[in-house]
């Protein structure tokens, strides 16, 4: 080889070498800090939302159920804000971890730990812009997630946010918060003002006028006036090749907003207009910013309502309020006052941040009870979920689901610190998975039903056979080699794919499971070394070599009928298996 | 190629799963193959033959030849006496004695996923309430206990698959992206023998998880999923989405294509009981070289609904199924620099045979030259005559299949949903369809 060529291969596997080596070293994973600070300190908001809620609870006559242990709240938190349960890894130190406050000591942790802004921006991306795919060349959802994510991270206080969405300028690649306004671009027909009036009163007032887009609201006080009116703020926006800006004049004409009835030729002018409370509204800047700031005006509680209840709704799969984005009016009467108000008002109090908001709710009672009550009464069981007086069992979404399946499968946490090729079989396995499963779509929070397609997916599919699989990087066969005993194997798979130990009768079957698969196995080698072929199937120190627990775990090799009793990587696999399928994986407890 | 061999689970290994599960076989064993009921006491099917992207009605049902509009395709006579199609579609031209044929469907939607929402469901897209397909009714409505396979069913890779929508997810269709080849995720990859154990395993582990929670069971329809899909793994009722017994003329008169191998699945599903499917063939958004894009397409089309029909029929089948050939619109009159032709949701046709449909009824009439005006967006669109809305076709083919168009349902955001939205046009049944409908 010419010594040229030799430089060039050094130079690209340097090269190589160096990109997955700063790809690797995204940023030191988040500690959680060792003690809370005074600022940290919510124990006072947090007691009048408990104070609240107990009120309810006695009011209804409900023994609230008693608290889960910490690591299904764990197990909770981690779905909520990165969408995966947490790894074996993690939660080994967390259980390392004795004191008395580690769960608000880790949830500050998590929220600081790079996965929360990058999974929860796309939650909040959906509510804003759905999940058409809108105008590709105008429309980058990819830059209004990032932007999102930026803001979550830094937790930038939510009315600033909303106002940049709202009212921002600029063009849709560098200014991420464009992309919510671009999103309603329609070809050929422009700026859809409908649509945007829709989704602002929807995503940041958690209330539906969209049918008022044609008729007065049938339940509710919404007129056809008022969404027009609301629509004509959007009037004056436009996409030009600079971005999106508001313009007062277009052919040498005032641009208004013009609405053409049915059977009429020509449109009626329609001005801007809010239909509660004007003097919200500042009189300066554009058509936008002012509907900016009468969406986010400090008295506007629909504001800091749709907000609590939206959180609320992605921290327990289900929004105190269901729709999550249906609200009544808020009440007048402060005797009338219901949760919402109570987080709305301590979400305000503390600078309207997130954050905050995301650790209220965890640390409510309601987020700390059990879903599991001592009790064989149906009815009273779901009277009690229904108030919230036991955690209510959400199926997870499926972003969830795949998450927690392909963290399930490693035993080291998958996020910015794992290797480049790691990320990518999750990503590219995440997209593939949600195609086969059915994307949640817009209204994640909408309850639905497991499918027969799903349950055969998650039996069947090519992900659970991939993740279950017990080979040495897999967790599945780390479990099963550096487990020590069948009793800690057991649990260490209890723990990877369920977040939580092993009941008795589970321990037991399982261990006696593997028991049986030892035995067995010790006996087919006996036989094997006695008709010479023993070599090939097992370690010379009679111990199971690791090549036959990656061959006899196979899922394809068996034989219909047969019944050869099954290896242990084969009992571990297919206690993978269960676990995957168990109703404990795919359900939010 | 499918089939259900060695790795498959036997019937007996599943049902003694599912008693390891726990679970009462509560559901009546398999009878006889439903296609034993023929005729009008059969319940009705729905096959949805869906032409993605668009369908040209000049190159197929509606063609103008000699116009400005008509391009270069020639049109050609039919069994039905003073009925022309397009060229392209030889066999269909033989078979339309047999149908319906509407030239005046109009949309409201000349975007591809907004088209395809409202084609599918009868409602325009709309961002607080998903509407379900048509399909997805019937199968709601239709219920029928015997059937262990899926009663809404999607063969052929559509983006836009028919939904369940505000019915509920378990609606939605059950996909097969390539027919009579594959079926996914229906090998369990292990013995029977394992599979059994691995159910124990679950059996234990879903038993401890309802223990101290006393409507797990029922509200997350754990176990009953699992049972639900363990049967269907087992069911002979599998082998409808096989085409391994039959015979290759058959196979090949439907055409070696994914479509054509729907179609044959098709007819074989509505024989074991299947509610509805939707077969969809891909290709048709020709913005460029409409004619030669339009007739690659017909000429899968053509083979494959023909034989279906003469299938359908063979079989006395076609009085209790509906075959519907539909787009999500049609395209403009004009031809593009691009020798394409664009979206055009004004009118389009649609072909209905079958269950209680006339036979070679034409409705509609759309005007042969429009020239450039009719692309021109800022001018009021001149309108087919006699049209017919999508609302209205779909009223009137739930009517055919006995079902209450307009029966309420309370959707899941409390409010009340009729399932289409216009009365039936009745005069595209047959007489005594319609007067069973009226009565």
């Amino acid at each position: 080889m010419k010594p040229l060529a030799v430089v060039f291969c050094l130079f690209v596997v340097g090269l190589l070498l160096f990109l997955v080596i700063k790809a690797g070293e995204a940023e030191a994973p988040q500690r959680a800090p060792a003690k809370l600070s005074t600022e940290q300190d919510i124990d006072e908001s947090v007691s009048r939302v408990n104070q609240w809620l107990r009120q309810r609870w006695s009011d209804e006559g409900l023994e609230p159920a008693g608290l889960a242990d910490d690591l299904t709240v764990y197990r909770r938190l981690s779905l909520a804000l990165h969408g995966t349960v947490p790894s074996l890894e993690e939660i080994t130190t967390f259980m390392a971890d004795t004191s008395t406050d580690r769960i608000e000591r880790w949830l500050l942790k998590m929220l600081a730990d790079r996965r929360f802004p990058e999974y929860f921006s796309d939650r909040l991306a959906r509510v804003l812009t759905g999940v058409e795919e809108g105008q590709f060349v105008i429309f980058r959802r990819d830059r209004l997630r990032d932007w999102l994510s930026d803001q979550l991270a830094a937790d930038r206080p939510w009315n600033e946010t909303a106002t940049e969405l709202i009212a921002g300028d600029g063009l849709w690649t560098s200014q991420g918060n464009a992309n919510f306004i671009t999103a309603a671009f329609v070809d050929k027909e422009g700026l859809d003002e409908n649509k945007l009036a829709g989704r602002t009163v929807r995503a940041f007032l958690g209330q539906r006028i969209d049918c008022a887009q044609c008729h007065d609201h049938p339940f509710d006080s919404w007129k056809q006036q008022d969404f027009e009116g609301l629509a004509a703020f959007y009037g004056q926006a436009r996409v030009t090749p600079g971005g999106v800006i508001d313009r007062l004049m277009e052919e040498k004409k005032p641009i208004e907003f013009e609405v053409i009835d049915p059977g009429e030729e020509s449109g009626r002018v329609v001005p801007p207009r809010v239909p509660f409370h004007e003097e919200w509204i500042t009189t300066e800047g554009s058509r936008r910013q002012q509907l900016a700031s009468w969406v986010t005006h400090p008295e506007n509680r629909r504001f800091d309502r749709a907000i609590a209840n939206r959180i609320w709704g992605l921290m327990f799969g289900r929004s105190w309020y269901d729709p999550v984005d249906d609200l009544r009016h808020p009440e007048e009467n402060p005797e009338d006052e219901d949760l919402l108000d109570v987080l709305g008002r301590e979400f305000h109090a503390h600078g309207s941040r997130l954050h905050f908001l995301i650790r209220l709710i965890a640390q409510s009672d309601a987020f700390r009870l059990s879903s599991e009550v001592p009790l064989a009464d149906e009815e009273l069981y779901s009277r009690m979920s229904r108030e919230w007086a036991v955690f209510p069992l959400v199926r997870l979404r499926p972003e969830q689901m795949i998450g927690s399946m392909f963290q399930a499968g490693s035993v080291n946490t998958i996020d910015q610190n794992s290797n480049l090729f790691v990320r990518f079989g999750r990503f590219t396995n995440e997209s593939d998975f949600l195609k086969q499963y059915g994307d949640a779509a817009d209204d994640e929070l909408l309850q639905q039903s497991g499918t027969i397609p799903q349950a055969l997916l998650r039996m069947n599919g090519k992900f659970t056979r991939g993740l279950t699989e017990t080979g040495p990087f897999s967790a599945a066969g780390r479990i099963m080699r550096f487990s020590g005993d069948d009793e800690s194997l057991v649990q260490n798979c209890f723990l990877a794919c369920l977040t939580r130990h092993p009941r008795p009768e589970e321990r037991a079957f399982f261990v006696a499971e593997l028991q049986q698969a030892g035995t067995a196995e010790v006996k087919v080698r006996k036989e094997a070394l006695d008709d010479g072929t023993g070599t090939l199937l097992t370690g010379a120190d009679g111990t199971p070599a690791d090549s036959t627990a990656t061959t006899a775990a196979g899922e394809d090799n068996q034989q219909n009928g047969t019944s050869e009793p099954r290896s242990r990587a084969e009992v571990v696999r297919d206690l993978y298996w269960v676990l995957f399928n168990s109703p404990d994986f795919s359900w939010n407890r | 190629m499918f089939r259900p061999d060695t790795r498959t689970v036997r019937r007996r290994g599943a049902l003694g799963m599912m008693a390891a599960l726990g679970l009462s076989v509560s559901l009546p064993g398999m009878s006889a193959r439903a296609a034993a009921r023929r005729k009008e006491e059969r319940p009705r099917s729905l096959i949805t033959l869906w032409m993605n992207g668009g369908q040209s009605q000049l190159e197929t049902w509606d063609p103008h030849p000699d116009t400005p509009s008509g391009g270069q395709v020639k049109s050609i006579p039919t069994s039905q006496p003073g009925l022309q199609i397009s060229e392209f579609l030889p066999q269909m031209a033989e078979q339309m004695h047999k149908v319906t044929l509407i030239r005046s469907l109009t949309s409201l939607e000349g975007d591809h996923a907004r088209g395809a929402a409202y084609v599918k469901t009868g409602y325009r897209l709309e961002p607080t309430l998903v509407y379900p397909a048509l399909g997805a009714i019937a199968a709601h409505q239709l219920p029928d206990p015997k059937v262990e396979i899926p009663q809404h069913v999607a063969l052929g890779a559509d983006n836009f698959f028919p939904r369940g929508g505000y019915l509920g997810n378990e609606w939605d269709a059950f996909r097969v992206f390539d027919p009579g080849r594959s079926l996914t995720n229906l090998r369990a990859g292990v013995s029977d023998e394992r599979l059994q154990q691995r159910v124990k395993g679950l059996d234990l582990v879903s038993r401890q998880f309802a223990k101290a929670r006393p409507t797990a069971d029922r509200d997350t329809q754990h176990a009953e999923t699992v049972r639900r899909a363990l049967k269907m793994m087992s069911s002979e009722q599998l082998k409808a989405f096989e085409l391994d017994d039959e015979p290759s003329v058959v196979t090949r008169a439907y055409g070696d294509t994914r479509f054509g191998r729907g179609c044959l699945v098709a007819r074989r599903l509505v024989e074991v009981g299947v509610r509805a499917i939707e077969v969809s063939l891909n290709g048709f958004d020709t913005h460029v070289n409409n004619h030669e894009g339009q007739k690659t397409q017909a000429e899968i089309l053509d083979p494959a609904f023909s034989t279906l029909l003469t299938e359908l029929q063979d079989r006395d089948l076609l009085d209790s199924t509906i075959v519907l050939c539909i787009t999500e619109f049609g395209r403009t009159p004009r031809i593009n620099p691009a020798k394409g032709r664009d979206h055009w949701p004004h009118w389009f046709s649609c072909v209905v045979a079958g269950g209680g449909f006339r036979s070679g009824l034409v409705v509609g009439e759309t005007p042969a030259d429009i020239g450039e005006d009719g692309s021109d967006r800022d001018k009021p669109k001149p309108k087919p005559a006699d049209p017919i809305t999508v609302p209205q076709l779909y009223a009137t083919i739930l009517q055919a299949m006995g079902i209450s168009w307009d029966d309420e349902i309370i959707t899941p955001i409390g409010r009340p949903m009729r399932f289409a939205d216009a009365a039936p046009e009745t005069r595209l049944l047959t007489e005594g369809r319609a007067a069973e409908v009226i009565s």
